[in-house]
Order: structure tokens, then C-alpha cells, then sequence
């Protein structure tokens, strides 16, 4: 057991951090909320300069071959940053199942350009009656000459409007629930008959609806095998829930720390908060549950890049349900001890408190793992 | 980042799980995994086998004869031992006094009582808790008045846990009432068959005769039966509770007890129901992370980190969880959890069970585990440390 980070690891650990405090303070996110892309379209840049775009790719690929504890301390400052960029969507969800479904020809064509963040990608896998089932799948996807066409509508894809290239899973046989018959197409944002309807999300980043009105695309559109893209769904489902996961620590991290901060400081009856019991208990339920909620995150990093397995399963189920279930605890104990304060739009503890309630809502909330979990329950 | 026990360690698994296939006593195992009572007698082959094989006192030096484990072997040590349904080594010995004599006892002290709790000649107990000292233990008002080369003890202690199998009790007296509380402590090693000890039991909701009542009456304790200094006892004290709390999470035994759990839900053909699954996945992932949350700890101690009030967080969390699981027992055996059956939890029963051999334990052992989360610093007081030690609140 070795829970220590290397030098090289140590270092990236710095290298975001300092990043995200230079660039990313409460203010200039709050201009990048409001602006066209929503986010920093600098600071992503900033990031495929240093090539932290790349660490989750193999180097084979051209990428940094870096590790999911890499992506883990990646994702744990981008968190406490609460920044607004893509970086999970794009390079590790979509750049993940691109790595892994496509072929050697779209492998050199994309990912040189996805690894260096010159061109942006999202995952449209969800749709308005998937509820996180990723086999719930009825947008379609027929053979035509030359290629497919695609029908049906996506539901709240992150990062999709400012995507160059989406990655939608379409049926192309089967009935609305089976497991077989989902495929993976790469769809160009500017395909005619793809229209999007953008909008903010509750706790800052822009995502979209995808409406596909017999879009075509071409043979060489279709990542891996026509009817097979499920179990690689799955597969980078469980990286991206790991990814979510150190997020959320870095944001519970900077909750209990606003919060401390705000015990110690803030004086109501002539003495420091902090030193009533009742809060005092409160901020160390809020601790414990950050004690808890780390180790799962890098039980989840650790096990992220294994081969699949049902033990892999198990373990980033159990990560997501108990760390949905921290964030949720953190983000509402967190706003009760501000009182007012907690409830406002100019502080980031706010943000924070609303990322860490709807993560559950992105690549599936404590119910849908704590089913997941229960059906691979080991019972002998 | 590595999350993987060693190839070594994983060899020192194997060796303890083979010690365990072979020495283990089927009859107490079963005892343990169905909640039923232990005799004494059942606790001392345990450790007399553990004995027999050096490994009783994992956690003495070894010039003791102690392992010289790291703290990841005897975390493996105890996981495994819990898995096959090991009694849990009465601590009260080899691991909360004994420490304490190896820490802060004198060479004669060392050398008289440290083989007779290795070999089982002696049982403790601990005499820490007053009537009017509880979760506040500073407050204790047990006296001892010097008297020539003796200390004359009078007072009571109580929730003294098998005093009644004890024939020794290591116990915190005042010997400075003038003092600051804390002060004027000292730390005493008294032999049970002293005249004016006097033990009463004390019955537990759930029936059973776990605790007692200790009184001394002007008792006569050699000044050489102190431990450290006189009035320096709460040092004594706090050492002693640092041990105590360590491996309070309670990996193994709430990993036993889930298994033993899923095995009766499958014997009750409760399996199928979904809201029993979900409610036992979700106890087995709090306690996954807990798992890792402790060996993350183990870890770190063992690359020569101290273990902090973190401890105290794994108490409250690891003490839910078990109580957790016994409330889901409880629930599955239906209403075979309503009869009081004492003697189908005797060691000696070898009779027909009313309904299963699983079904008159849980109840009990759900209203037994409530002490959990009493006993070893409240979880309460265990938030106020960690209120004071982490957070500097």
C-alpha cells in the first residue's frame, strides 16, 4: 500500500493548483460564466499549452500516458477552482471512448488535435427518458448509402455547445432498452440537420439539447463495431465518474474549509460561533464525511484505468453513491452554518454547495449506483 | 498511488489464514458468527492457542514477547482473525494494561505481570468508570490515602467490564484531592482477592452479565502496585486510551458481521427483495470506505506518521456501521427476533432451536451493541476532540 504521491505527481498537483489560482478567482469565473462559451476560452488554452489536455492519453497516442490518479489531481483543483471548462466531458469522457472505439485512421485524424485542446468534444449519451441507463436508447440511427442517419434528440450534454465534434450513441437495432444494438457516431457540431438548444446549467457550466433531424454521417463516423458500443459506454463511464468524484473533493475541500473559516470568524452573542457545540458537531460531521468521501475518490482513481471487471463496477458505484451522498450533507450543513451569507450569488461557497448537489445528476445519482451496487452484491 | 497490500503482505495473509483454518475452534467460531455468549473459558483457548503460536501480544515490543508486527500485519492480523469468527481478545490485558507497564512500569512490575498475561494466569479488568465519572473521567473521586508502604483504596467503580472473571483490576484513584483534577491522579495495579473489594453485577437490557460494580473498602495496595509516578496516573490514563481507540473502526468484526448477515437474509429468503439489497449494499460500501479511509491511516503510520484524531472519526463512523448491520439482522429474522430465548446464547445449549440457530442472537446483540457508540469516549466526545484537535475549534 502506497497512498504517497510521486515527485512527478506532486509536481502536476502544483502546476494545476497554481493555475487555477492565478487565473480562476470568484470574479473572472463569474466573467466566464457570463460570457458566449461560458468558460475560459484562455484558460483552456493555457491548459493544452502546458499539456494538461493530454495527461489522460495514452502516449501512444501523442498524450502524457498519465495515470487516474493523475487525472485525479487534475480534477481536484479544476474543483476547488469550481472551473467551468469542459476538461471532464471532453478529455477524459469523449477522449476516452475515442481512444478506446476508434479505429487506427480516426485515432491519428482526431486525437492529435483533442490532446493538444484544439478541438473540443462531448458525450450525448443521456436522453429525456434514459434516467442515466445508458441502454435506454432510442435516438436512431438507420443504414443509408455511404453511411447512417441520424434521428432522435439528446438530453443535457455538457459542454455540447461549444463542442467541435459530439459523440452521440444512436440504436441501430433493437428495441428502446436492449443492450445490444447501441452505437457510438462522431457527429460534427455543423452537420445539417443538428440543431442545438443551449442553456446554463444550475451550477455554472453551458450544456445543450441535441435535436437530430436525419443527420447523415459517413462510414468512417461510426466509433468500433455497429450494435457493440455499449460495454465501452460503460467502460469510460466508470473513468468519467472517477474524474467527477476528485472533482467533488476538491469542492468539498474548499466548503469545509469557507466553512471553518466562517466558524472562527463570524461572532453572534459575543463569542466566535465556532464555539458552540451544536456547530462544532456539525463541522466535524461535515469533516467526517469528507474522511470518507477522499478515500473513495482514490479507490475510484485507482481502479479506473483497470480492465473491467465486476469488482471495478462495485468500487466506482460505491465511490459515486458515497460521494454524492458527502456532497450533498457538505453543500447543505455547509450553508446552514453561513446562515444567510451561504444563500448568496456573490459567494463561491454557493457554487460550490450547488456543484456538489448536482453532481448527482450527471452520469447518475446515489439511487441509480446504490442499485448498481445491489445488483453486483456479492451474497456467498 | 497504490492501494494493494504488499506480495509480502499478502504472504503474511496466507500464513494467518492458515493458522486460523487450523487452530481456530469450530465451536467458539460458531458462537462468535451467531451472536451467542462466551464462557471464559472459550477466551482463554483462544488465547492460549494464540499464545502457543506467539501471536497474542501482536502489539508488544518483541523483547516482550510481542510480534514486532507492522501496523499493516496487524491489521491483517485482526481482519482475518474476525473473518473466521475469532472471539475479540478481551483488551483489558494484553493490550490496555499491559502497554501501559511496558510504557511506564518499573523493571519488577514488567517482569511480574507481563508472562502472567501472556499465558492467561491473570485476567484484568479496568477500573475507570465512577458512578460520577463518566464521559468526564477526571472527575473520579475513588481515594487513596498513603499509608506507610500502601495506598488505603476506597470508592467505587463501575461498567467494569467480566470484573466477575478478573482476579486483577488496573484502576484510576485520587491521591491529591487538593490538585486540578487531572493532577491528582495516579495509576494502581490491585489484586481482586484483596480484602474489602467487593463485585456486583450489573444486567444489561439485553440480559446478560457483561458489567459491574466494584467497591474497594479501605483496601490495602502496595505503593510498589503504582504505575509512574504518584499523581501522573492521567498520563498513564491518556496513553492507555490511545490504544484503546486504535482498531475502533471495527473493520473486521462489521465485515464478519455482514457476511453472516447476507447468509441469513439468503436463509430467509429475503435476497430477492430489493429494498433489503439496497439497504445491505449500502452499509457494505459506507463500509468500503471506511476501509480505505483506515488503511490510507495505516499507511501513513507506517511510513512513520503519528495517528491523529482521525481515529476518532473512524470510532464514530465504524461504530455506526456496525450498529447499522445490527439493526438489519435484527430486521431480516422477522418476528423470530421477539422471543427471549437466554438459553439458546449459553455456550453449553445443545438443544433444537426454536426457529434457526441464527434467529435468538440478533435482538440481543443489537441492544448489547447500542455500548458501541458509549464506551472508549462517547461519540460525542469523540467529535469534541476532533472538534478541538483537527478543526482548533
Amino acid at each position: 500500500m502506497d497512498f504517497q504521491l510521486t515527485e512527478e505527481q506532486q509536481m502536476l498537483q502544483d502546476t494545476v493548483a497554481r493555475l487555477v489560482r492565478d487565473s480562476y478567482g470568484f470574479e473572472q469565473r463569474e466573467q466566464f460564466y457570463r460570457s458566449e462559451a461560458g468558460f475560459s476560452r484562455a484558460f483552456w488554452q493555457q491548459l493544452g499549452e502546458l499539456g494538461l489536455t493530454g495527461v489522460p492519453f495514452a502516449e501512444a497516442h501523442g498524450g502524457f500516458g498519465g495515470s487516474g490518479v493523475d487525472s485525479l489531481l487534475i480534477m481536484t483543483e479544476l474543483g476547488r477552482g469550481l472551473c467551468l471548462e469542459p476538461y471532464l466531458q471532453s478529455q477524459i469522457h469523449a477522449g476516452g471512448l475515442l481512444q478506446q472505439l476508434g479505429g487506427a485512421e480516426q485515432r491519428k485524424r482526431l486525437l492529435p488535435v483533442v490532446i493538444a485542446g484544439e478541438l473540443q468534444l462531448a458525450v450525448a449519451l443521456e436522453e429525456p427518458q434514459s434516467h442515466y441507463h445508458l441502454h435506454h436508447v432510442q435516438t436512431r440511427a438507420v443504414r443509408v448509402e455511404g453511411g447512417w442517419e441520424l434521428c432522435g434528440r439528446k438530453a443535457v450534454v455538457i459542454g455540447g455547445h461549444s463542442a467541435g465534434l459530439l459523440l452521440v450513441s444512436a440504436r441501430t437495432h433493437g428495441e428502446a432498452r436492449d443492450e445490444q444494438g447501441i452505437s457510438l457516431f462522431l457527429v460534427d457540431a455543423r452537420a445539417s440537420g443538428l440543431s442545438r438548444r443551449v442553456y446554463p446549467t444550475i451550477d455554472g457550466p453551458k450544456a445543450c439539447e441535441l435535436y437530430l433531424d436525419r443527420v447523415l454521417v459517413g462510414d468512417g463516423d461510426l466509433l468500433g463495431e455497429p450494435g457493440q458500443a455499449l460495454p465501452a459506454l460503460r467502460y469510460q463511464q466508470g473513468r468519467a465518474i472517477a474524474a467527477q468524484c476528485a472533482e467533488a473533493i476538491g469542492s468539498m475541500e474548499e466548503a469545509c474549509r469557507l466553512t471553518l473559516d466562517y466558524l472562527k470568524t463570524r461572532q453572534q452573542f459575543g463569542t466566535p460561533i465556532g464555539k458552540f457545540q451544536a456547530l462544532q458537531h456539525r463541522m466535524v460531521d461535515m469533516r467526517t464525511e469528507l474522511e470518507l468521501a477522499t478515500p473513495m475518490a482514490i479507490l475510484a482513481a485507482c481502479v479506473a484505468d483497470e480492465a473491467d471487471s465486476e469488482e471495478r463496477s462495485r468500487r466506482l458505484a460505491a465511490a459515486k453513491f458515497i460521494i454524492v451522498h458527502a456532497g450533498r450533507f457538505i453543500a447543505e450543513q455547509a450553508i446552514q452554518l453561513h446562515g444567510g451569507i451561504g444563500m448568496t450569488w456573490e459567494y463561491s461557497l454557493a457554487h460550490h454547495a450547488k456543484r456538489l448537489v448536482m453532481l448527482g445528476h450527471q452520469l447518475g445519482d446515489d439511487d441509480h449506483h446504490l442499485e448498481a451496487y445491489a445488483q453486483l452484491l456479492k451474497t456467498a | 498511488m497504490d492501494i494493494n497490500y504488499t506480495a509480502e503482505e499478502f504472504a503474511f495473509r496466507d500464513q494467518v489464514r492458515a493458522f486460523l483454518s487450523a487452530e481456530l475452534p469450530a465451536d467458539i467460531a460458531e458462537r462468535v458468527r451467531l451472536g451467542k455468549h462466551l464462557g471464559k473459558e472459550d477466551h482463554l483457548r483462544w488465547q492460549r492457542l494464540l499464545n502457543a503460536r506467539g501471536w497474542y501480544a501482536a502489539n508488544w515490543p518483541v523483547e516482550f514477547g510481542g510480534t514486532g508486527w507492522s501496523v499493516v500485519q496487524k491489521h491483517i492480523f485482526e481482519e482475518e482473525c474476525a473473518a473466521f469468527g475469532a472471539p475479540r481478545l478481551i483488551s483489558f490485558g494484553v493490550n490496555m494494561v499491559a502497554p501501559v507497564i511496558i510504557k511506564f512500569g518499573t523493571p519488577e512490575q514488567k517482569a511480574r505481570y507481563l508472562p502472567r498475561i501472556l499465558d492467561g494466569r491473570d485476567w484484568w479488568c479496568q477500573g475507570y468508570s465512577e458512578p460520577g465519572a463518566g464521559s468526564d473521567l477526571a472527575s473520579l473521586k475513588t481515594r487513596a490515602v498513603r499509608d506507610g508502604d500502601h495506598y488505603v483504596v476506597s470508592g467505587q467503580k463501575t461498567w467494569t467490564t467480566l470484573g466477575q472473571h478478573a482476579n486483577r483490576i488496573f484502576c484510576l484513584v485520587r491521591t491529591d484531592p487538593a490538585a486540578q483534577p487531572q493532577r491528582g491522579i495516579s495509576f494502581l495495579l490491585i489484586d481482586m482477592s484483596t480484602p474489602g473489594i467487593g463485585v456486583r453485577p450489573i444486567i444489561t437490557l439485553d440480559g446478560e452479565h457483561e458489567v459491574n460494580e466494584v467497591f474497594f473498602d479501605n483496601v490495602r495496595v502496595p505503593v510498589a502496585n503504582r504505575v509512574g509516578e504518584e499523581n501522573q496516573g492521567w498520563t498513564c490514563a491518556k496513553y492507555l486510551l490511545t490504544h484503546e481507540r486504535t482498531g475502533q473502526a471495527g473493520i473486521g468484526p462489521s465485515k464478519a458481521a455482514l457476511a453472516h448477515l447476507k447468509q441469513v437474509a439468503a436463509r430467509e429468503g429475503r435476497l430477492d427483495d430489493p429494498l433489503l439489497r439496497a439497504q445491505i449494499a449500502e452499509v457494505e460500501m459506507q463500509l468500503m470506505a471506511i476501509e480505505v479511509s483506515t488503511l490510507r491511516i495505516l499507511a501513513a503510520a507506517q511510513a512513520g506518521g503519528v495517528p491523529g484524531a482521525e481515529s476518532s472519526i473512524l470510532k464514530i463512523k465504524g461504530s455506526e456501521i456496525r450498529q447499522a448491520i445490527s439493526h438489519l439482522l435484527r430486521k431480516v429474522v422477522g418476528p423470530y427476533a421477539l422471543p427471549f430465548l437466554e438459553e439458546e446464547l449459553s455456550p453449553a445449549f445443545a438443544g433444537a432451536p426454536l426457529h434457526a440457530d441464527y434467529s435468538a442472537g440478533p435482538a440481543s446483540q443489537y441492544f448489547n451493541l447500542r455500548k458501541l457508540s458509549i464506551y472508549g469516549g462517547s461519540n460525542e466526545i469523540q467529535k469534541n476532540i476532533v472538534s478541538k484537535m483537527i478543526l482548533d475549534l
